[in-house]
Order: structure tokens, then C-alpha cells, then sequence
């Protein structure tokens, strides 16, 4: 049992519902403490109001680059903070992901960028990683 | 003005000279166009000559006399083909040659003015020849053009075929693995999540289908008269349940009957989406309206709602596949995003017009107007 004042927070966003509900899901289930928005800008007034210990952003919400448009706010107020971007097809950006790959482009604020394909139990994983660091 | 360069290919000055100054003056403009064409004409004496222009300054169209010296007037257009330039190709013929005019066509000249010619046949021909260029360029930009809305299309569509996958998939992996616990009605959720994707991802398809038989021209149309009041009544019966449930009261505004020509199936697809997109737009206690009426030779179909309305950035796009920009109040309201665009095209295929006025927060009116032929 989770000791709840260790738990790590998460901030989630992603404007799928259905998606939101599995990985919030999973998240809880492996001890982590969720706050979800399935908008840019509901994420947006959470980051002004406290701060995750990881940010997991879908890259199309709102606008088509609303995930980079919250890595870079997250990054500018806590640059500690290890972002994953996740995006559902890779032609959405024009750029080929392969799972793990680390951010080639400085000005891209995202630690890691995920396809939306993944199973959640290796998006806790790669989330556990970049916690541990 | 746009300028068409044209290159006159024959041995004796007086045609080249006489041709430079019947074409020099000569405009030609098209309804089609938005500019008048000019040319600019220059000369080469020889076939040998031509192809080194080819090269060096091409031009849009050549008049090719038959004979010349050296390298005859067929094979310059031979070289053309072959090496796929990209010039059309006028035949200038002496009368006696017309068999070799005709061979001219078969390998590619795109017509033929037989010597002696006057001005006005040499211009007429001309209008034909630049007529058939700028169709072909228009044609060949319109292909690129097409083939990159389509990529942009197919990128968009397997988006939104994608999501709902993913999202069915999660559940029943989440079944699978007992993630909830062994008690079924904890999953009671998760089953009633995954069948309204289903139910999306049926719509869409739907959608599509419709959107294809209309794009290519496959549907079969049957035009008949029709009472577009008693469809309007079905319309508004179809969209009950969702009525009820959004809390939005729907009423039909028109004569006992209204008989237009068209076809039954595409006024129902037309009113089910204005109707549903009015009810969907909504708040609990709004209205959506739709009127019929005729007005001298035009049918007017109007659906009006006091609902969400529609924000000023989205106007531009209305009309377009998928172009459904996300807010805050409609992120959760279920659609394919193909509505409009298929009700677009059938308002076409009347040749009618579709226009929309609307206020953010305040509501919209979708304004449908048909030509009543006959």
C-alpha cells in the first residue's frame, strides 16, 4: 500500500476520454497521484498552480501542436521537470519516433516523445525511468 | 496580361514576318481566365534551329512549317515527343500536304493550318491551341493539387480511425487482464465506452461512403418529385431521442406540403445533418428550428438554433472535411466531422447555395437556397 503522502504526481492531458481513462488507470494503479485535463489550457492553469513530479502531453489537442505549446510552459517554470509527448500517428509530425527516443531538437521542450500505440504498461514504465533520474 | 511564347519555324521570312505581325497584336481571353493572353513571337528558319531554342528559351506553342531544309518539319515534332518537351505544336502545311498534316496529329501536332492561310484562320486556330494549353495546365495543376488534399484527407481520416481503435483496443486489453477485478459489473464502463466508439467509428464510416459516392460521382440519383415537408417531419422524428436527451425542442415551420425535384435520399441527408448539428450545438432548453419555403423560382430551407454559434476563426472552414476546431463546450459532442462537407456537395448538385450567420454564444442559422427548374 502506497504511502499516499509519497505518491508522485502525475499531470496528464489528452483530449481522447477513452484514453485519458486507461492511462489515468494505470497510472493510479501503480501508485501514482493523477491530475488529468483533457484540454491545453485546463493543463495550463494546473502548472500555474503546482507542480508535477512528471507531465505526460498529447501533442494534438486544442491545436495541432498543443503538447509542444505545454512542454515548453511546464519546462520554462520548472525546467527540472521531465515531459513525454505522446503522439498517435507519426506522420502527425513528420518525424519518424521510435519508442525511447531521446529529444534530438533543443528547442522541443519534451524529454521523451511516445506513440500513442503503447501499452500503458510501458508508458509507467518509461515514466518510472524518467523519475528515478 | 499573361504572354504565351510562341516560336515560328519556317524557311521563308515573308510567312514568319507576316504570322509575327497578325499574332503580335492578337489577344485572346477566356471566361475561365481571369487574365487575356498575349504572345510574344519569335522566329528560327530551320528545324536544327528550332531544337536548339528548344533548349535555350522554350516556348509555349511552335508553328512548325512541314518543309524545311535539312531536318523536316515532322521530325522536329518527333524530337518533341520523344524527349516529352513541353510545347505544343501547331503544323503550318502547304495545301498539298494535308495527308502529312493528318500524320502530324496522329504523332502529336495538336492541330494544323493549311497555306495559304488569313489572319483570321491563323487566329482562330491560334484560339484553339491556347484554349487546349491552358486547359491541360490547368488540368495537370488541379491533379497535383488534388493528389496533396487528398494526403492531407487520408492523414486526417486515419487519425480519426485510429483514436477509437486504440481506445477499443485499451478496454479490451483491460478485460482481458481482469484489471478491474473479477466483479463484471465493474466493467459495466468500460463496455458502454468501447460501444460508443464503435458507434463513432460506425457513423464515420457511414459518412464516408456518402462522401465518396458523391466525390466520384457514383451515386445513383433518383430525381423525383418529393414532399420535402413530410421528409423534414421524419428528419425531425429521427432526431427525437437525441432531442429528449440534449433537452432541445425541435419544430418544423412551413406549408402542408412542399413538392420539389430532387432526390428523396439526399434532402434526408441534408436535413438530418443541419437538424442534428443544431440539436448537437446546444444547450439544455434551446430551440432548432427549420423552415421551408419557396420565394418566387427558389426553395429556401433554413435551420436555425439559439445554441453554442459559431466563432469567428471557424466560419472560413465550416464547410470542410473534419474541420471541427476543438472548444471547450463542444469538445464532448460526438460527430464525424463529414456533415457539412457532404451537405455542401448536395446543395451543389442542385446548383444551390449554402450560407450560415452566426454569433458565439448566441446561435446560428444555416440558410439552404435551391433554383426551382421549371
Amino acid at each position: 500500500m502506497t504511502n499516499p503522502i509519497n505518491q508522485p504526481k502525475v499531470l496528464l492531458a489528452d483530449d481522447d476520454p477513452d484514453y485519458l481513462f486507461q492511462i489515468r488507470f494505470a497510472l493510479e494503479k501503480n501508485g501514482f497521484e493523477v491530475h488529468s485535463f483533457d484540454n491545453q489550457e485546463g493543463a495550463e492553469l494546473f502548472l500555474d498552480s503546482a507542480k508535477p513530479d512528471v507531465a505526460i502531453f498529447d501533442l494534438m489537442m486544442e491545436r495541432d501542436d498543443s503538447g509542444f505549446i505545454l512542454a515548453y510552459h511546464a519546462k520554462r517554470r520548472y525546467p527540472q521537470l521531465p515531459v513525454i509527448i505522446l503522439t498517435a500517428v507519426t506522420a502527425e509530425t513528420g518525424r519518424k519516433f521510435n519508442h525511447g527516443e531521446y529529444n534530438p531538437d533543443p528547442w522541443i521542450k519534451a524529454d521523451l516523445y511516445l506513440e500513442k500505440g503503447l501499452l500503458p504498461e510501458t508508458l509507467i514504465s518509461y515514466v518510472k525511468s524518467l523519475i528515478t533520474i | 496580361m499573361e504572354m504565351l511564347k510562341v516560336l515560328v519555324v519556317d524557311d521563308e521570312p515573308g510567312i514568319r514576318s507576316g504570322i509575327d505581325r497578325i499574332l503580335s497584336k492578337y489577344t485572346v481571353g477566356y471566361p475561365f481566365m481571369d487574365e487575356d493572353i498575349g504572345y510574344t513571337v519569335y522566329e528560327a528558319s530551320t528545324g536544327e534551329e528550332a531544337i536548339r531554342i528548344f533548349h535555350e528559351n522554350p516556348p509555349d506553342i511552335v508553328l512548325l512549317d512541314n518543309k524545311l531544309p535539312g531536318m523536316g518539319g515532322v521530325e522536329v515534332l518527333e524530337y518533341i515527343k520523344r524527349n516529352q518537351l513541353n510545347i505544343e505544336v501547331m503544323m503550318i502545311t502547304s495545301f498539298a500536304s494535308l495527308e502529312l498534316a493528318v500524320k502530324a496529329t496522329h504523332i502529336g501536332a495538336y492541330d494544323f493550318v493549311p497555306k495559304p492561310f488569313t489572319p483570321q484562320e491563323l487566329r482562330s486556330s491560334m484560339d484553339n491551341i491556347t484554349k487546349h494549353l491552358f486547359l491541360k495546365r490547368m488540368t495537370q495543376k488541379m491533379n497535383t493539387e488534388g493528389k496533396q488534399i487528398r494526403f492531407q484527407f487520408l492523414t486526417v481520416l486515419s487519425h480519426e480511425l485510429k483514436n477509437p481503435l486504440n481506445a477499443i483496443e485499451g478496454y479490451l486489453r483491460m478485460l482481458k487482464e481482469r484489471q478491474a477485478g473479477d466483479q463484471l459489473e465493474a466493467y459495466d464502463e468500460i463496455l458502454d465506452r468501447s460501444l460508443n466508439r464503435v458507434k463513432g467509428m460506425r457513423s464515420l464510416i457511414m459518412d464516408l461512403l456518402d462522401l465518396t459516392k458523391i466525390e466520384s460521382g457514383k451515386k445513383n440519383r433518383e430525381i423525383q418529385p418529393v414532399d420535402l415537408m413530410r421528409i423534414a417531419r421524419i428528419s425531425a422524428e429521427t432526431m427525437g431521442p437525441m432531442s429528449i436527451q440534449m433537452e432541445v425542442n425541435i419544430s418544423i415551420d412551413g406549408p402542408e406540403q412542399l413538392i420539389f425535384n430532387g432526390d428523396p435520399e439526399e434532402f434526408e441527408i441534408i436535413l438530418n445533418n443541419l437538424i442534428s448539428n443544431a440539436v448537437k450545438y446546444n444547450k439544455p432548453g434551446g430551440f432548432a428550428v427549420c423552415r421551408l419555403m419557396t420565394e418566387g423560382k427558389q426553395l429556401i430551407i433554413e435551420v436555425e438554433d439559439n445554441g453554442l454559434g459559431i466563432p469567428e476563426d471557424e466560419m472560413p472552414v465550416l464547410f470542410r472535411e473534419f474541420a471541427r476546431i476543438k472548444r471547450k463546450e463542444t469538445r464532448n459532442i460526438m460527430g464525424s466531422g463529414l456533415g457539412l462537407s457532404i451537405v455542401k456537395r448536395l446543395v451543389d448538385f442542385y446548383d444551390g447555395t449554402i450560407s450560415v450567420e452566426s454569433q458565439q454564444g448566441k446561435g446560428s442559422l444555416f440558410r439552404v437556397v435551391l433554383p426551382i427548374i421549371g
